[in-house]
C-alpha cells in the first residue's frame, strides 16, 4: 500500500519500455518505494532506461518480468509471476500500446488483430487479473494510459481509436465494480504526446510530452480522481467535440 | 463480512479490511482461527497515527467498549489501587471511574481516548517517562489470545519474554484481552504546574537537561515553536508539575473530575487551513500567552494532560489530505541533531501545529518499546506537503545516524531498514513473535511495510 506521505511501496509498469510509462516511474519513485517491476518484451532495454533511478535509490529493488503484450491468455500468469516476486502490487501502470500508423486496413484487415489484442483484449484480461489480486489486498491502484483518440473515434486511424474507446469505457466500468474494495482505477487521457510512438507524425494542437503526462499522473495518484486529461484543457475541448452533430464533426480538419 | 475503509488517526493511506467489532472472547477466537491469508490485527480507538491498526484485505478486530464508567468491564480495588480491566476499556473510562476515588492512570498519552490494549501494544509514554517509565512498567499481568486460539496469562514474572514482546509489540504477538494495572494514588484531581517561557533552544535544553531540575518533577514537557528563526530558533514553553496535594485544593471538590468535550471540528475543513501563516500566528500567540516570569498554578487533569481532547476529531483540521505525526528519539548527548532537525524543518517551511520536546528516562525490558534515554521530538504536519517524502527521508537518516529511532505508534512512512537500524533487538523480538504466532496470523499494514513479521509464513 502507500505510506502516509502518499508513496506506494510496490510499483509495476506493464510495457516496461514505454516512454510515458518510464517517465511515470521516474516521477513516482521516491524514498519509501521498495520494489519496481518492469514487465516488458525487451528486458535489456527496459533496464537501461531505469538505470539512473536504480542508482539514486540504493534501497530500491528492481525486478523484470517478460511478457508478450498481445498474448491475452498469458496475462493471469504474468500477474501471478509479478506477485510472486514482490508480494502486494500497490500501483500498476498499464502503458503498453500499439499505434500502427499508416497501415492500409482495407488491403490488410487482419493487421488490426494485433492492435486489438494489445490495446484491448489482453489489457482487459490484465486489468481483471490485477483487480482480482488487488481486491484480496484491500488496496491497489491501476493507472490505464488511454487516449483522447478514444473519446470520439475518427477516420485516419479508426482501429487505434476504437481500441482506446473500448478500453477506456471498460476501465471506468471496472472501477465502478471495484467500489468499496480499496482498489481504484485512474484513466489517463493524453492528447498528442511527442514520443517515439508518434515520431514523424504531425503534431496536433495541445500536444504534450511524456514528462507532462507523468507529472499529471503523479499528481492525481493521491487523489480520488477517476479520469485525467493531459493537458487538462482537452477535457473542455472534447466536451464540445464529442457533442457536435456528425455533419459538423466530419467537416472538421482533424 | 463488513468491508470497511480504515485509516489511522492521521487520516492517510486508507485501506479496506473486514471490520469485526466484538469484545466477546469466543467471537474473537473464531475470527482469529478462521482468518484468511491476510491475517488479523486488533484495533482499539484508532488513535495510532499511521497504519498500526489497519490490515488491508484481512480482518481487523475492533475491541472497544462503551464509555459508560458504570458499565465498564473492570474490577478495581480502591484500597490497593489494583485495576483489572478488559483491553477494550479506554483511559477515559478508567479516569472517570478512578479519579473520584483518588487514583490516576500511571501513564497517559496526550489523549485519554486510547484503549488499554492499544496502550500496552504501543507501550505508550507520557509526560512522566523520565520519572515513571512507560505504560508497560505499570502492568502487573495480561491475558493474551494467541493465534492458536489459546489464552495465556503473561506477566514480568510469568513468561517475561512473551510479556515484554507483547508490550510494544504492536499487536503482532496476539490479542490482548485484559490487563491488571497498578494505579497511581492521588490526593486531588488538580495538577500543580510550573510554566516557564524559554527564549531559544539552548535555554530549552538547559532547563530540561543539564540543569538537572527536571528530575524533581513528575511531569515535564516543552512545547517548541518550530517557526521561530534567528536568535529565537527553538524557543518554547516548558510546563512541568505533579499532582497537587490535598492542602492546595478546597476539600469539597478536591477529587472532582469532569472531562467534557467542548467543540467538534467540522467534517468540511478546507485543505490548507493549517498552513505556515496560520500556525505562525498561533505559535506567536501561544508563546506570548505563557507568562514571561515563571508561574505556578493549578490545572485540571483534562487541561494539563489532554488539551487536544477538548476538540473532538481535531485530526480533521488538516483537511482531506490528512497529516502525519513524526516522533523520534536521539541519545541525550545529541542535542546537535535536534537542532539540525528543527533547522531543517524550519528551512523547508514545514509548519507544525504541535511540536513538543521531552527528555525520556531509561528503557524498559521490551525489545520493541520506543522510549530510551534521550530526547524525543514530536511534530505533526500536513501529509500533502510537496517534497515531504524526500525531506523526511533525509531527517530519518540524521536520526538513525545519531543512534536514534522512530515511534511505531506514530509512524506512517519509515522504511523497513529504518526500523532495523533503530531497534537493535528487532531480530530477538521477531524470534519470540514467531514462537507465539504459531499460525502466522498477525499482520497489519504497518507490519507489511516494515517487514515486522515474516509474511511468507502465512497459514
Amino acid at each position: 500500500m502507500k505510506n502516509g506521505v502518499g508513496v506506494a511501496q510496490n510499483i509495476v509498469l506493464f510495457g516496461g519500455t514505454s516512454e510515458i510509462g518510464q517517465a511515470i516511474i521516474h516521477k513516482v519513485v521516491k524514498p519509501g518505494v521498495s520494489h519496481v517491476v518492469l514487465v516488458s518484451r525487451d528486458i535489456d532495454e527496459a533496464e537501461s532506461q531505469i538505470a539512473d533511478v536504480a542508482e539514486k535509490y540504493s534501497d530500491l529493488d528492481i525486478h523484470h518480468v517478460k511478457f508478450d503484450a498481445a498474448d491475452a491468455a498469458s496475462m493471469v500468469h504474468v500477474v501471478a509471476e509479478v506477485a510472486d516476486e514482490i508480494g502486494d502490487i500497490d500501483v500498476a501502470v498499464i502503458a503498453q500500446g500499439v499505434l500502427q500508423e499508416g497501415v492500409d486496413y482495407f488491403a490488410n484487415p487482419e493487421a488490426l488483430v494485433s492492435v486489438a489484442d494489445v490495446n484491448f483484449s489482453a489489457t482487459m484480461v490484465l486489468m481483471y487479473a490485477l483487480a482480482a489480486r488487488m481486491r484480496t489486498q484491500g488496496y491497489g491502484k491501476i493507472v490505464l494510459l488511454s487516449s483522447v483518440a478514444g473519446e470520439r473515434v475518427r477516420k485516419g486511424n479508426p482501429v487505434y481509436g476504437a481500441t482506446k474507446a473500448g478500453i477506456d469505457g471498460f476501465a471506468l466500468a471496472l472501477d465502478h465494480e471495484l467500489e468499496g474494495s480499496g482498489v481504484s482505477i485512474l484513466v489517463v487521457r493524453p492528447g498528442f504526446v511527442t514520443t517515439k510512438m508518434t515520431k514523424g507524425m504531425d503534431k496536433a494542437p495541445f500536444s504534450t510530452d511524456a514528462n507532462g503526462v507523468a507529472s499529471a499522473v503523479a499528481k492525481a495518484l493521491n487523489t480520488s480522481r477517476k479520469v485525467i486529461w493531459v493537458p487538462g484543457l482537452l477535457q473542455y475541448m472534447f466536451f464540445v467535440l464529442k457533442n457536435l452533430p456528425i455533419s459538423i464533426w466530419r467537416r472538421l480538419p482533424l | 463480512m463488513t468491508m470497511q475503509r480504515l485509516s489511522g488517526w492521521g487520516r492517510t493511506a486508507w485501506t479496506v479490511a473486514d471490520l469485526i467489532h466484538t469484545t466477546d472472547v469466543d467471537e474473537i477466537r473464531s475470527a482469529v482461527t478462521q482468518s484468511n491469508e491476510r491475517g488479523v490485527i486488533a484495533r482499539g480507538l484508532g488513535r495510532s497515527y499511521g497504519a498500526a491498526s489497519q490490515n488491508a484485505g484481512g480482518a481487523v478486530l475492533e475491541l472497544t467498549a462503551e464509555n459508560d464508567p458504570m458499565g465498564i468491564d473492570a474490577d478495581f480495588d480502591p484500597l490497593t489501587g489494583v485495576l483489572t480491566v478488559a483491553s477494550s476499556v479506554s483511559i477515559d473510562a478508567i479516569l472517570r471511574m478512578c479519579v473520584p476515588q483518588g487514583w490516576f492512570i500511571p501513564v497517559t498519552p496526550g489523549t485519554r481516548f486510547v484503549t488499554v490494549g492499544g496502550a500496552i501494544a504501543s507501550d505508550i509514554h507520557g509526560k512522566n517517562h523520565h520519572f515513571d517509565g512507560s505504560f508497560g512498567q505499570h502492568v502487573l499481568s495480561i491475558t493474551v489470545m494467541l493465534s492458536s486460539g489459546e489464552v495465556v496469562d503473561l506477566s514480568p514474572q510469568q513468561n517475561p519474554a512473551w510479556f515484554w514482546a507483547t508490550v510494544g509489540g504492536m499487536g503482532l504477538t496476539g490479542v490482548i484481552l485484559s490487563a491488571t494495572i497498578s494505579m497511581l494514588k492521588i490526593e486531588t484531581s488538580r495538577v500543580q504546574v510550573e510554566t516557564v517561557r524559554l527564549e531559544n533552544f539552548d535555554a530549552v535544553c538547559a532547563a530540561m537537561g543539564s540543569d538537572g531540575v527536571d528530575d524533581d518533577f513528575r511531569y515535564s514537557v516543552c512545547w517548541i515553536d518550530l517557526l521561530a528563526t534567528g536568535s529565537a530558533m527553538g524557543r518554547g514553553v516548558l510546563t512541568r508539575g505533579d499532582h497537587a496535594p490535598a492542602s492546595a485544593v478546597a476539600k469539597e471538590d478536591s477529587l472532582a473530575y469532569d472531562p467534557r468535550l467542548s467543540v467538534s471540528a467540522p467534517s468540511w475543513v478546507p485543505n490548507g487551513l493549517l498552513n505556515k501563516w496560520s500556525i505562525k500566528a498561533f505559535n506567536e500567540a501561544w508563546y506570548r500567552k505563557a507568562p514571561s516570569k515563571n508561574h505556578v498554578g493549578l490545572e485540571s487533569i483534562p487541561a494539563f494532560f489532554h488539551p487536544l481532547d477538548g476538540v473532538n476529531r481535531w485530526n480533521r483540521l488538516y483537511g482531506k489530505q490528512g497529516f502525519i505525526q513524526y516522533q523520534f528519539i536521539v541519545p541525550l548527548d545529541r542535542t546537535d541533531v535536534l537542532r539540525k532537525v528543527i533547522e531543517k524543518f524550519s528551512a523547508a517551511g514545514v509548519a507544525s501545529f504541535l511540536a513538543v520536546l521531552k527528555r525520556m528516562g531509561v528503557q524498559n525490558d521490551a525489545p520493541m518499546s520506543f522510549p530510551t534515554e534521550g530526547w524525543t521530538l514530536t511534530l505533526d504536519m500536513a501529509a500533502g506537503i510537496t517534497g515531504l517524502a524526500e525531506l523526511l527521508a533525509d531527517v530519518d537518516e540524521m536520526v538513525l545516524d545519531a543512534g536514534g529511532r522512530h515511534y511505531l505508534a506514530k509512524d506512517s512512512h519509515v522504511s523497513a531498514n529504518a526500523v532495523r537500524r533503530g531497534y537493535p533487538r528487532l531480530d530477538e523480538w521477531m524470534g519470540i513473535q514467531e514462537q507465539m504466532d504459531t499460525q502466522g496470523v498477525w499482520r497489519s499494514d504497518l507490519s507489511r511495510r516494515l517487514g515486522l513479521v515474516d509474511h511468507r509464513r502465512s497459514k
